[in-house]
């Protein structure tokens, strides 16, 4: 309990420190940011908003460049809308982010090593789900077999069963 | 044999319960740099005072590169600090005025102080950018070839100093040399 | 003093809990008739002291007591009466003082309609739903008290409710989600009493199904609300974020879901009980999942409160003792029972399997999404981010996969079903939904596109099938009216809850695919074209309100040269703390919704804005609304409310070999 009493102050301290940081910097959740920046294109446009929702802003509480206002997201978008009409392909763009910002920044997590277990989880759990699915069917069809046939004997007393009933 | 199958879920449980246990003792919002160990950003800008500098102007030394603002309340709280460090010829200091006004940022310096050996004025952001900045203020510890060793996010104080830069310096002094 | 009373109603209400979630249970253990009969008045007396503590907090918010550091924290004198009262559950304390009296209301409603179960089992859920009570308040009152007070000098006023907050969204969704997620509470008592007692039979999956059906439309609700408040709280045409805030209620759903199809096999076949008790716990689960993410600062989120991990070990050690403790007696009692009961491969029951298969793979993917940041960031000490792109790559296929089944379950009798007999019935299905999806878009878009035509076909299959299901059910009736009538409301549930999600499928298909938006910057008189629609911008002009200043814009929407409708979107600056928001106007249609932003004034009158066409989106809440009411209108069923059934009745008719329209009606 010790521990957890410093681990709280030491906490504590950092929360102190952090909402003084976001405090003037932090974007407000309710303020939709509204860049006017002109493309020449359709295409242009559907890029430049595709890759502000993959791109996360750096300083908020998880939101994508796209739905932040202020500060750092603003510049960011700025360079992406640059970077675009610069002819930059949306590769080179997150290369560039990445170079600066990490995988933090990328919304989509790159297939490393540590990453695969992310990216065929589900489909492990799939393949897990459908053999267990299938050990259930399977002694379910046993059953469901078993109380279907009928031995010898058995056959003997339902046949006397429906002569007399009829 | 199937009745241990059973036990699966408490097993499961006990592996995520413990995960998120040691979870609760990591930090999620300090971003590392993707700087450390690679070299300050090439740049051609203007000071605060308004003269030119490129790289070469940096120190030729271990030297602090700060990021701050006339805005932001945290650098006026390490202020003294910087002070301190630049008065007793401790470390030089580089200053970043980030996303800033010029006059607004010559008015701060001349009311609380200069321990800047000069400041880059990046009004936009952009040189903010390269350094993979996300909010002042920001020190980052840069040694005499100009590669990046070090970044620390938020309020350096004297207890950083001491706890995070002397040791992180005394080990560039030894092992890689002036 | 008054808030010294709700402190005082809140430790009250604990030691009745205590007492509550030790001598009932005791009680059934021992035969004691007197203690189990405790458990009822029990139950009571919590509610009344919980409900006591949560009105005497709302007493100090609306007459501004800012001695009290919560009512401070959320609150101002020039806050609107409603929002005062709402301001309640707008910080970690009072919100989770409101999740408390909710599981408190919640357990009354069990004491109070549970006439026809026996005492031990009563005496076993109340007490259970007793013991998470004691925890939960003594975690407020070690950790997060909201009655504590500033001393020696209050404020004279507070720091005013998060301008975000201060809306109709958040009057209704917070208490509707903590309704719902905190219902499956009730089945994880009915689960453990099961275990408890070592049976389980089907009269234990009647008795659930309600209870599950329930908690599970209102959380749908909830998490429907929470959706559409976001939509237009935060301008941007968002609707679900994948936020690891708002992943836990979605993961509870996705469990609650199987749960709700598993006890209809355990119900009518008997077979899936170990399996059915386990999703209960894994279902709520999910709740306290959702507790410990939102109140512990695990994660970084849009949605946490202030965080402090003192608050974070107390929860998981919450947690650790409910969930470790239900699932360690899972271990011992669920091997214990046994089903009997075989059924085919092509049978109503492999459908429902494959139907949770689905499900809890999909709940388990997106829990693995979102804790897995705090994995990698233990183990290599790096950061990534695991947002929508990810969650939606997964989640997609998996819900493809899901419709599919779901037009084929109905059809499927219990045990063995026909293969031929389905392929007849669904094939022509498959062909026309086919058909629609590659028809219906060419004709209402005239191009051809991918997306639209899967989720067409895929929403067409659903619908046809019900409507096919329709027309068999009914077919042996003299008339179709006569035929309507006799299908039980469990029926209409399922059919209305299913028909529920192709409707939500449209809606979430066709908004990601063809919504429409464009940022401009614009003076008065200006105008700009969007789909179709054109925008004629007239002006802003300065706006008052209780607590907030701002400019409000004008704008006239004209299609075809035919005015629509006018739109009035707001920037504001609250006054208490000076935060800047926008309010966006919306003009919702039940094909398409149209609405506006405002940025910032740039100049000479001129702002920049966003103008934003979003088709079918309003089909997402509509479809999540046809969810809740099946869910309501399968826990109507009359079986639930028959008094008493005569037990050689039942096993008779069990063993009677049934007529065509009798299995069809049994089916159901």
């Amino acid at each position: 309990m010790a521990s957890t009493a410093n681990l709280a102050k030491h906490w504590g301290k950092a929360a102190v420190f952090f909402s003084l940081l976001f405090s003037l910097l932090i974007p407000i959740v309710a303020s939709a940011q509204v860049d006017t920046f002109e493309f020449e294109t359709e295409e242009q446009q559907k890029r430049f908003r595709t890759l502000s929702n993959e791109l996360r802003c750096p300083m908020c509480q998880n939101s994508s460049l796209s739905g932040s206002s202020g500060g750092v997201a603003e510049d960011l978008r700025r360079e992406v809308y640059l970077m675009i009409m610069d002819g930059k392909s949306d590769r080179e763009i997150m290369q560039f982010m990445y170079e600066r910002y990490g995988d933090f920044i990328l919304f989509r997590p790159r297939l490393t090593a540590e990453t695969v277990l992310l990216w065929f989880g589900p489909l492990i759990f799939l393949a897990i789900g459908g053999f267990v699915g299938f050990g259930i069917w399977r002694r379910a069809r046993k059953v469901n077999d078993k109380d279907v046939e009928l031995d010898a004997s058995q056959q003997e007393r339902l046949q006397k069963l429906l002569d007399n009933k009829s | 044999m199937s009745k241990l199958k059973f036990y699966l879920p408490v097993f499961g449980f006990i592996v995520v319960g413990i995960a998120l246990w040691r979870g609760l003792y990591l930090d999620p919002k300090t971003l590392p740099s993707m700087l450390i160990d690679k070299p300050m950003p090439a740049f051609q800008l203007m000071t605060v005072d308004g003269k030119e500098v490129t790289n070469e102007a940096l120190p030729e030394q271990i030297f602090l590169l700060n990021v701050w603002g006339s805005y932001c309340l945290p650098c006026l709280i390490e202020h003294p600090t910087l002070m301190r460090l630049s008065e007793e010829g401790e470390i030089p200091v580089v200053g970043v005025n980030y996303r800033d006004r010029q006059d607004l940022a010559l008015n701060w310096l001349q009311e609380n102080g200069n321990p800047f050996v000069f400041s880059i004025l990046d009004e936009d952001g952009r040189f903010g950018i390269d350094l993979g900045v996300y909010g002042a203020p920001e020190t980052y510890l840069v040694d005499s070839n100009g590669v990046i060793r070090f970044r620390h996010v938020s309020v350096l104080d004297e207890t950083v100093w001491q706890e995070q830069f002397l040791p992180a310096i005394s080990e560039l002094r030894n092992g890689r040399g002036e | 003093m008054i808030p010294e009373v709700g402190q005082f109603s809140l430790i009250l209400a604990l030691f009745l809990s205590i007492v509550l979630g030790t001598l009932p249970i005791v009680g059934a253990y021992q035969n004691n008739y007197i203690w189990m009969s405790l458990a009822r008045p029990l139950s009571a007396g919590v509610f009344v002291f919980l409900g006591i503590s949560t009105a005497i907090l709302a007493y100090a918010f609306l007459t501004d007591d800012f001695s009290v550091r919560f009512v401070a924290e959320h609150s101002n004198s020039l806050l609107p009466d409603r929002y005062k009262f709402t301001a309640v559950w707008g910080g970690h304390e009072g919100s989770f003082l409101l999740w408390t009296f909710m599981l408190s209301a919640w357990m009354l409603a069990v004491a109070i309609f549970s006439k026809a179960m026996p005492l031990e089992f009563v005496a076993r859920v109340l007490g259970v739903l007793g013991f998470l009570i004691t925890g939960y308040i003594l975690f407020m009152l070690a950790t997060s008290n909201p009655f504590d007070r500033i001393v020696p000098l209050p404020p004279a006023n507070g720091a005013d409710l998060n301008s975000a907050l201060q809306d109709f969204g958040f009057i209704i969704h917070p208490p509707t989600l903590y309704m719902g997620y905190v219902g499956f509470s009730v089945v994880f008592a009915f689960a453990m009493a099961a275990l408890l007692s070592g049976k389980m039979d089907a009269a234990w999956a009647r008795w659930c199904r309600p209870w599950a059906n329930v908690s599970w439309a209102v959380l749908t609700l909830g998490i429907a609300l929470g959706s559409w408040w976001a939509y237009y709280e935060l301008g941007w045409g968002g609707w679900w974020a994948w936020d690891p805030v708002e992943n836990p209620p979605l993961i509870t759903w996705l469990f609650g879901t199987a749960l709700i199809h598993s006890l209809a096999v355990t119900e009518k076949r008997g077979v899936f009980k170990s399996w059915t008790v386990l999703l209960a716990i894994l279902a709520f689960s999910g709740s306290l999942l959702g507790t410990f993410i939102t109140r512990s600062g695990l994660l970084t989120s849009v949605h946490a409160f202030a965080s402090d991990p003192s608050r974070g070990f107390f929860i998981l050690a919450i947690l650790g003792i409910t969930v470790g403790g239900a699932l360690l007696l899972f271990a011992f009692r669920a091997p214990l029972m046994k089903s009997e009961f075989g059924f085919d491969l092509v049978s109503r029951e492999i459908l429902l399997l494959a139907n949770n298969v689905v499900l809890v793979v999909a709940a388990a993917s997106v829990f693995l999404g979102t804790l897995f940041p705090m994995v990698y960031q233990g183990l290599t000490g790096d950061l990534i981010s695991i947002g929508p792109p990810y969650f939606n790559a997964i989640f997609i296929p998996l819900m493809a996969l899901l419709v599919v089944l779901l037009a084929i379950g109905p059809f499927c009798r219990w045990k063995r079903t026909s293969p031929a007999f389905l392929i007849q019935q669904l094939s022509k299905v498959g062909i026309a939904a086919l058909g629609l999806g590659v028809a219906l878009p060419l004709i209402v878009i005239q191009e051809l596109s991918i997306s639209a035509t899967i989720a067409v076909a895929l929403s067409a299959w659903i619908v046809l099938s019900i409507l096919k299901d329709f027309s068999i059910k009914t077919a042996n009736k003299d008339s179709l009216l006569k035929g309507l009538k006799a299908l039980p409301y469990n029926y209409y549930g399922m059919q209305t809850a299913h028909m529920g999600m192709a409707i939500m499928l449209i809606g979430v298909a066709l908004t990601s695919t063809f919504s429409s938006e464009k940022s401009v910057l614009l003076s008065p008189g200006e105008e700009v074209e969007l789909a179709d629609y054109t925008f004629q911008f007239g002006g802003t002009y300065p706006v008052n309100g209780p607590n907030y200043v701002g400019n409000e814009a004008l704008f006239t929407v004209m299609k075809g040269g035919n005015e629509l409708t006018t739109l009035h979107p707001q920037s504001r600056v609250y006054l208490a703390t000076g935060t800047p928001s926008t309010e966006m106007a919306i003009d919702a249609g039940f094909l398409r919704d149209l609405f506006i932003t405002l940025g910032e004034e740039k100049g000479n009158d001129a702002w920049s804005m966003t103008i934003y066409v979003k088709p079918f989106v309003r089909w997402i809440w509509l479809g999540a609304l046809f969810m809740m009411f099946g869910g309501f209108l399968a826990a109507a069923d009359k079986r639930y409310r028959r008094l008493r059934r005569k037990q050689t009745e039942s096993a008779r008719d069990k063993a009677r070999p049934k007529s065509m329209g009798e299995e069809l009606q049994a089916s159901s």
